[in-house]
Order: C-alpha cells, then structure tokens, then sequence
C-alpha cells in the first residue's frame, strides 16, 4: 500500500507539470483537478452498481442470502433493487437513488443506509483524527531526527522499531495491548465508546470517552507512525547531498539552522503529500482496529454489515471509503498546486 | 574429431552475461547484513513449510480428533499450547504456514502479471508517435489510477463476499486489487528502456510489437519486477491476514490469519494468549523477511538508494 501511495505521489508531481501546460494559470488547473475528481467519484457509483447488482448472478436472492426476511422486507428489497426491470432502467433508477442521497434501508436495523452511516461517521472521524494528528507530528519528528543522523544510535533503534510496527497486522497490536492493559492489568476499558450509563456528564463524559479512546488511537498512531518516519526519513535523506545545503553551510550557519530552514521544509513536502494521500485510505483501514475494540465507527459497521449480511449499509460504506480517497486525493493535489511553486510553474 | 562443433551456441554469449551479472548482484547483495538477515529468515519459513508434514501430524488440525485439553499453557507435548479445541497451538502455525505463503505467493504471481503487461504494454504504446498509441497508455494508466483510489480492503470485502469464501478466492481478490502499483513503475521503467538504442535497432530490423515487448522490455524490466515482487509479497500475505481475520477465509484450510480470527472470536484474553501472540510473530517475521529482501534488491539495482 506504501508502494502505492508513493506511485500516486510521484505521479501527481508529474501530471500537475502536464496540466499546468495546459491551463492559463492556478485557477484553470484547480478547476481541471475538481472535475477529474468528479469523474473518477462518477465512475466509482458505476462500479459500485455492478459490483452489488450485475456481478452477482441473482442479485435479489444473493443479497438476502444468510438472512431470514419477510415477504414484505422482500418486497420492499424487489423494488429499491428493480428487480425484473431491464438492467439500463435498474442503472437509471440506481443513479437517480444514489444523487438524491438514497442509499435504501438497513437490512438489519430497518432504517436508511444514510442515518446508519451518519451516526457512525463521527466515531471514525474522532478515532482517525486524532491518531492521524499524533503519527503525524510524532512520525516526521522521528523521520527528521534519524535521517539527519543517518546511522546513529537513535536512527538504527527507530528504523529497526518503524520496520517492526509496519510488519504488524493493525488488528493483532490490538489484540496483544488489549490482553496487557484491558484484561491483566484492567487498566483501560476492553472497548466501546462509553461507559455503562454514558459514564457521567460534563467533564467527567469526555474523561470517559478519552479513556475510551486510548488504546485503539495508539494502535492507529503507532502503525502509521511507522510510514510516516520512515518515508520523512528517506525524503530527508534525498536533500541531503542537495548543493543549496553545502551554501548554507559555508554561510557559516549551526546545524540546527540548517536543517530547520533549509533541509525540513524541503523534505517535508513528499511526506505531507502521502499522508494527505494516506488520510482517505486509513479510514478504510481503521475496520480492523474497530472492530478489535468495538469502536462504533464505520469499520465496525462495516464488519457487522459483512456478518449480517447487510447489503445496503456495505454498498454505503463502500461508497463513502472510495469518496474519502477521492476527496483526499483531490485535497492533497489543490495544497500542492497552491503551495509549491516548482509544480504549478512546472 | 572436428574443431567446428566447438563454435559457440547461440545465446552463449547472453547466457554468460547473464551468468556473471548474477554472480556481481549476489557479491553486492551478500555485503548487505539486513537483506543476509531477511533472507535466512524466509529460507527458513520456506523449509517449514515445505517440511510440514514431517514436523506435525496433520491429524492434528482435526478438531473432532483433538486430544488435548482446550486453552492450555504450554506443555512438552504441545509447546505452544492448546486452543479452545484442544489442537496444539505449534502444529497449526506449521500447517498455517503453508496456506499463507500460498496465498501470499499466488495472489503476488496474479498481480505481477497483470502489473507487468498493462505496464510494459502501456509504456511500449506510450511512446509510438500515433493517436492509437497515445490512447492505449492513457486509457490503460486511467484504469490503474482508478484501482489505486478504490480503497483496498472495502473492495476485497466486497469481493470476497460477493464470490463466496475459499482458497482461489482469496488468491483472486488480492492478486486482482494489488497490481497498480508494479503496473505504474513498470510503465516507467518501460519508458525509459524504449528510448534506448537497441530498441530502435530492433525496429529497424522489422521486429514487431510482439517481439520488441518480449525480447527487448520484459527482459530489461525483470529485475525491478523481482523486486517488487518481493515487497508484493509482504503486502499480499498482510493482505490475507486482513481478510481472513474479518472471517472472509477458507475456514477448512487455516491460515495465520485464520488463527487470529478464531483465537479473537474465542475470546481475546481468556484462553491460552500463545494462540494469538504466536501467530502474530510468525506474520511480522516473514512480512519483515520480505521487506529487508526487497529493499536489499531494490538498492542493489539502483546504487542511489544504496546510501540509506
């Protein structure tokens, strides 16, 4: 996945020096970005309808498979799907759903998709955010510390440590912290969100969730903070030998100077690029540690959808995972238009 | 006695190019301590693997004839413990090993395959100066950009729910949702070997599409190839843990990740905590084994990275 994200960063550089070819100026190459977005989210809706509707040889009855239903939540299924339409008519009602914000109804919990998803985001949002802030920060501090002192004590410990947690299964980190501090130790809750009873109010409810909150945000943090040094520390690398570094140096400037004014913020542009890139693919990739942790997020509704099995919500999900990507791409990708000059005038 | 049949073979002179660029990477490789490290340790998984049915009776996989008491400590008889059915925890990691590596290797091959030819395919039309040309790379470049943003593990999901669980499966939905990045460094790669002279000798002398593909880009993309081919597979074996642990595997044939997501459904902490750490160990051992490989390889074919 690292792999991937790279490619994407590379060739992002490389197409923004093709399109601003094209464009007149900063607001043409946004706007041709913002529409390629669009396309591509287009194109994911298209998938998603052939993947949940067309690939499966009985769509009606692979959906419900596993389940048991009524005839009338099989009837109300028979409509939303359009079964025994003719498959162009299914794609244009599918479309028409899908814009109007129709996701179709919960399989399990017998309300929309929208409102299943809704009260799940927010969760997820909290989980991702705060580890993405903490792997962030504490990932490139540990990137610049060891790529400055390439070969140093420190530098041998943390790239042995980063290449250690970036072989680690997320959800098995999980599962060894929750054995040490949830059923040895009792120190920390063995997940949910809350506390029996909402766990107080005020102050001593966002203690409660906090606490709540620790250890799936440190098996997230600990994990991409692994990427994340470790490609500052190789971005860092790169500049190294760079002559405007010998310039400054013969300046007469301390090391610290160096590095700080010269060498970082030059490294950090590829790191901050691929986190970005990252952001949309981490929220897929918190099912796992969600579902270690009952965290009630969208990975947990994912994984009870998959159990269930609730189309409906998987198909949302589904849709809303992709568009992250999409939006985080597309974010990524305007930030690096406005802010480094060498690309937009590439 | 004739002195003619000592006339050299065709292909001798490549063959012994080959011979001695083989001998000069295995010189720079064995200087490397990290990659000498990683390769002993996946020599090593290998043998275990292969050598399973020497180690441990399969029969002990079975849980109707498992023996043991369920969720013990370790003993002499079953050094990792039991799990909640009573099988030793050591047998189905030896076992589980094959499965993995399995899985790991086939979905790699499947996604190797598919990388290389939409790369070099994209990267050989990509620089003929027509229209036709122009469109394959653009189209087939959109297509990877494409599987690049869906997200991995929803799309597998999906897949793997829609398909239905087994072995083939598994290997299908990570071979096919893995490749765009070897297909886009391929591409690059390809790109940079079209420009060169013996290609447009080679168009010269009339060689085909086909042709200048297979004999002139393929062969020079191969070393990339095997190296990320390498990395491939510490991804795809991550991959697998993923999914079957999410219950998306063969339940007949047990993985690694099969262990994790039968110890986690038994309950996290309260049997025999062997059944989970070990396998665990096992996955970051071998993940990590083909990571210090591949990055060995990759910085020996490429002497800029070698400085890291």
């Amino acid at each position: 996945m690292l792999d991937g994200a790279l490619a994407a960063a590379q060739e992002l550089r490389g197409e923004e020096a093709g399109a601003a070819k094209v464009g007149t100026g900063l607001a043409r190459s946004l706007g041709v970005k913002v529409f390629s977005a669009l396309v591509t989210l287009f194109f994911v809706i298209v998938f998603n309808f052939f993947l949940f509707r067309v690939l499966p040889a009985d769509p009606a009855r692979n959906l419900v498979r596993g389940s048991t239903l009524t005839a009338s939540q099989m009837a109300v299924i028979n409509k939303t799907f359009g079964v025994g339409l003719p498959l162009p008519r299914q794609f244009w009602n599918y479309l028409v759903q899908t814009f109007q914000g129709h996701l179709g109804i919960s399989f399990e919990f017998h309300i929309p998709v929208a409102s299943v998803i809704g009260a799940a985001l927010w969760p997820t949002i909290l989980l991702v955010g705060s580890s993405t802030v903490l792997s962030t920060i504490i990932g490139v501090w540990i990137g610049i510390r060891s790529g400055w002192d390439r070969g140093s004590a420190f530098d041998r410990t943390s790239t042995a440590i980063c290449n250690t947690l970036y072989a680690m299964p997320d959800f098995w980190l999980g599962m060894v912290l929750l054995i040490v501090f949830a059923s040895k130790w009792a120190i920390f809750p063995a997940g949910g969100m809350h506390s029996f009873g909402g766990g107080g109010s005020g102050f001593a409810s966002v203690g409660d969730l906090l606490w709540h909150l620790t250890l799936p945000a440190i098996v997230l943090t600990l994990v991409y903070l692994a990427e994340y040094s470790l490609v500052m520390r190789s971005s860092l690398i790169d500049e190294l030998g760079s002559d405007y570094l010998l310039t400054a140096r013969a300046k007469g400037l301390r090391d610290t100077m160096v590095r700080r004014r010269h060498a970082v913020p030059n490294a950090l542009l590829p790191s901050i690029t691929l986190i970005m890139l990252n952001l949309g693919f981490v929220i897929s990739g918190a099912i796992t540690t969600e579902t270690v942790f009952s965290w009630p997020g969208l990975g947990l509704a994912s994984y009870s959808a998959l159990n269930y099995p609730d189309y409906p919500v998987l198909e949302g999900a589904f849709l809303l995972f992709s568009a992250a990507v999409i939006a985080a791409n597309l974010i990524a990708d305007l930030l690096l238009t406005v802010f480094d000059p060498r690309v937009r005038q590439a | 006695m004739t002195v003619t049949t000592e006339a050299i073979r065709p292909g001798q002179i490549a063959w012994d190019r080959r011979r001695r660029a083989l001998a000069a990477f295995w010189r720079q490789y064995r200087k490397d301590r990290s990659g000498m490290i990683g390769l002993a340790i996946l020599v090593l998984m290998i043998l275990v693997a292969l050598a399973a049915p020497l180690l441990a009776n399969s029969r002990g996989l079975d849980p109707a004839l498992a023996t043991y008491p369920a969720n013990a400590g370790p003993a002499l008889r079953y050094p990792l413990g039991t799990d909640s059915d009573g099988r030793s925890v050591l047998t189905e990691l030896i076992w589980g090993s094959r499965i993995s590596l399995l899985i790991g290797f086939a979905a790699t091959f499947l996604s190797m395959v598919i990388g290389a030819i939409i790369g070099i395919v994209a990267g050989h039309f990509g620089t003929l100066r027509n229209w036709l040309g122009r469109q394959t790379d653009n189209v087939l470049m959109r297509i990877t950009d494409w599987f690049l943003v869906i997200p991995f593990l929803p799309l597998a999901i999906v897949l793997a729910r829609t398909l239905g669980p087994s072995l083939h499966v598994i290997i299908f939905v990570i071979g096919i949702t893995s490749w765009p990045g070897t297909a886009r460094i391929i591409r690059a790669q390809a790109l940079a070997v079209e420009t060169r002279p013996y290609l447009e000798r080679s168009r010269a002398l009339g060689a085909g599409h086909w042709h200048q593909m297979s004999k002139h880009v393929l062969p020079n993309v191969m070393p990339l190839l095997l190296a990320n081919t390498i990395l491939t597979v510490a991804g795809t074996i991550l991959s697998e843990t993923t999914l079957s642990f999410l219950g998306l595997g063969d339940p007949t044939r047990a993985s690694w990740g099969e262990m994790l997501n039968a110890a986690f459904n038994s309950g996290v902490g309260t049997g025999n905590a062997l059944w989970l750490i070990a396998p665990g160990v096992a996955i970051i051992l071998v993940v990590m084994a083909f990571t210090l490989v591949g990055h060995t390889i990759e910085a020996v074919l490429n002497p800029k990275l070698r400085e890291r």
